[in-house]
């Protein structure tokens, strides 16, 4: 692994991913499936060995050895988190299994108790369905209503709608830092400063599941209440991730799931509660998920976030450059034209293939793209597409691995143009 | 490096041409009984919600025989040649062929080699390459999941 800072190379650092190293159908793979999910490094894959190998024990309740190294391996990974994302203290981070799970916590634990008919949810329709489900969940159970942002063609929020949706009867504001389905950077931080001016007591919560892995976060100058993100997303494993919660919040909120860990004393008929953020994990936890986050954060550090997302324009801005000379106006590129406002992601749609038919395709030549509606219908809604295809790139994508793409659109539009 | 495309099938032909046959790309462009059947017998809407692939297959039954099939919706190429070659088989079929055809359709997305050699079962044969292709049965299936549907509501009405 990269301990120290080496110029960015995605050549060398796709050597450092065992996965990338194969053939499919006779092809080298070409892996553009990144918003979906990354490839794990070297480093990862060792860490996870190393602690199954030597450290594996049960956390915070064992006094011998291997329990310690376990405990102090699980909690290390959660100061990594905490350092990752500028928390003010590491309590403030909550495992959980993954973004959706961080997600569901802060919508059953705070979006039960604390909502109430009349009161107001507002999201975007641009949010991963994980983002919007669980507040319908907490919309059913409260009779709170929930509100949307829309999009304008280019994927963009339209800010202007604002005024008439941010009130003092918003409660919950929940949207995607980035979105997985066009690569929308969102600007966040208008949405916050105007909330945070008219509806004082909203909680703000930021899905950051494709933000986290691609540039740097900082809660605190973020100014939000909570923020949610995936070890997988970040060359972690999957079944691990973390919720990020500003103290008062965790603490004002009551567990939403009982067990182990989570106690401090049983009684009888009744129990209180460890402090955070173990208030919030019951059960044992996934250790050594957790471990290997905190190697995939160690490792994606030492890369640079900078330095990938400036790769990620570099190649974004050349696949977007192949398409549209390649195909012309046959091709629809959704999301912000400015690529300042994207992130590795490019969907598209050709008008004479489907989406289906486009990605079987490319995965008969090698190369793995995403078909489908991206866990975002309500954007294929307001496009009136059923389903796009995506690419969506990361550190170890090349140039040549767009050309590879475009190549094989190419035999897409001989059996289909 | 590691090869994990390895090619099981006994197809001479290059994969990819086994799955998108002339023949199927024929009816994604200009798919036979596009449309709604005017006052139907049954009316089945079926969709894929992984995918978002739909198909909504309109029929008209007469003394036990499908007197007019026909079919809208959007989808892959796959989904909607089949419906189409579906509904070119089923015109003027008895009920009981109808449910034959699916289940030999059914076999054949199996990897089925009887099946697929079975000549009754008309265009549809060509469809067989998609077996090869496990993610895309799904989308070979829609319109017979539709149709499968349809006779048994036709089923529980007789």
């Amino acid at each position: 692994m990269p301990t120290d800072v080496r110029a960015f190379d995605p050549e060398v650092l796709r050597g450092d991913f065992p996965a990338l190293d194969q053939s499919v159908d006779g092809h080298p793979l070409v892996y553009l499936d990144n918003a979906a999910t990354t490839q794990k490094p070297r480093a990862v894959i060792e860490a996870l060995d190393r602690y199954y190998e030597a450290d594996n024990a049960n956390v915070h309740r064992g006094i011998h050895e291997l329990s310690r190294r376990a405990t102090e391996a699980f909690e290390g990974a959660r100061s990594k988190v905490a350092r990752w994302i500028n928390a003010a203290d590491a309590t403030e981070i909550v495992w959980t299994r993954g973004t959706t799970e961080a997600i569901n916590l802060v919508a059953f634990a705070h979006g039960f108790d604390m909502l109430g008919a009349g009161d107001e949810i507002l999201l975007s329709i641009l949010e991963h369905h994980s983002n919007i489900v669980p507040w319908q969940l907490v919309a059913a159970r409260t009779g709170a209503t929930i509100r949307y942002i829309e999009i304008d063609d280019d994927g963009e929020w339209i800010l202007e709608d604002l005024p008439d949706l941010v009130g003092p009867r918003t409660k919950i504001v929940a949207l995607n830092h980035v979105s997985n389905a066009l690569g929308t950077i969102n600007p966040v931080e208008k949405v916050v400063e105007h909330v945070r001016s008219r509806a004082p007591e909203a909680v703000i919560l930021l899905d950051g599941a494709q933000a986290a892995a691609h540039m740097d976060v900082d809660v605190q100058a973020l100014g939000v209440d909570f923020y949610a993100f995936s070890g997988h997303k970040v060359c972690g494993p999957t079944g691990i991730g973390a919720l990020w919660g500003r103290k008062d919040r965790l603490e004002a909120m009551s567990p939403w799931q009982g067990g182990g860990e989570m106690i401090s004393v049983v009684e009888r008929d009744h129990s209180t509660w460890a402090a955070v953020p173990h208030k919030f994990e019951a059960g044992t936890p996934n250790i050594a998920g957790a471990v290997g986050m905190g190697a995939a954060i160690d490792y994606v550090g030492a890369v640079g976030k900078p330095a990938i997302l400036a790769h990620e324009r570099d190649v974004v801005g050349y696949a977007i450059r192949q398409l549209e000379s390649r195909f012309g106006d046959r091709i629809r590129i959704w999301g912000p034209k400015a690529l300042d406002r994207r992130s590795g992601v490019v969907s598209f749609s050709l008008d004479f293939a489907h989406p289906h038919d486009i990605a079987t395709i490319l995965d008969s030549e090698g190369v793995a793209v995403r078909a489908g509606h991206h866990c975002a219908q309500l954007v294929m809604k307001r496009y009136g597409v059923p389903a796009t295809a995506r690419a969506s790139f990361y550190l170890y994508n090349t140039i040549e691995d767009v050309d590879r793409m475009v190549s094989a659109l190419g035999t897409v539009e001989d059996f289909f143009g | 490096m590691a090869d994990s495309g390895s090619d099981s099938g006994d197809y001479a032909e290059p994969k990819l041409n086994s799955l998108y046959q002339h023949l199927i790309l024929e009816h994604y462009k200009s798919p036979r009984n596009r449309g709604e059947v005017e006052d139907p017998t049954v009316e089945i809407h079926m969709q894929n919600p992984t995918c978002g692939d739909e198909i909504k297959l309109t029929l008209k039954v007469e003394n036990g025989r499908i007197a007019e099939v026909k079919h809208t919706g959007q989808g892959c190429s796959i989904s909607q040649a089949a419906v189409s070659m579906m509904s070119q088989l089923l015109a003027d079929r008895p009920l009981d062929d109808a449910g034959r055809i699916a289940e030999r359709f059914t076999e054949m997305m199996h990897g089925d080699e009887e099946a697929r050699k079975d000549r009754s079962m008309g265009d549809l044969r060509a469809l067989a390459g998609v077996s090869r292709f496990p993610v895309r049965v799904k989308c070979a299936l829609l319109g017979f999941d539709a149709l499968q549907e349809a006779l048994k509501e036709i089923g529980a009405a007789t």
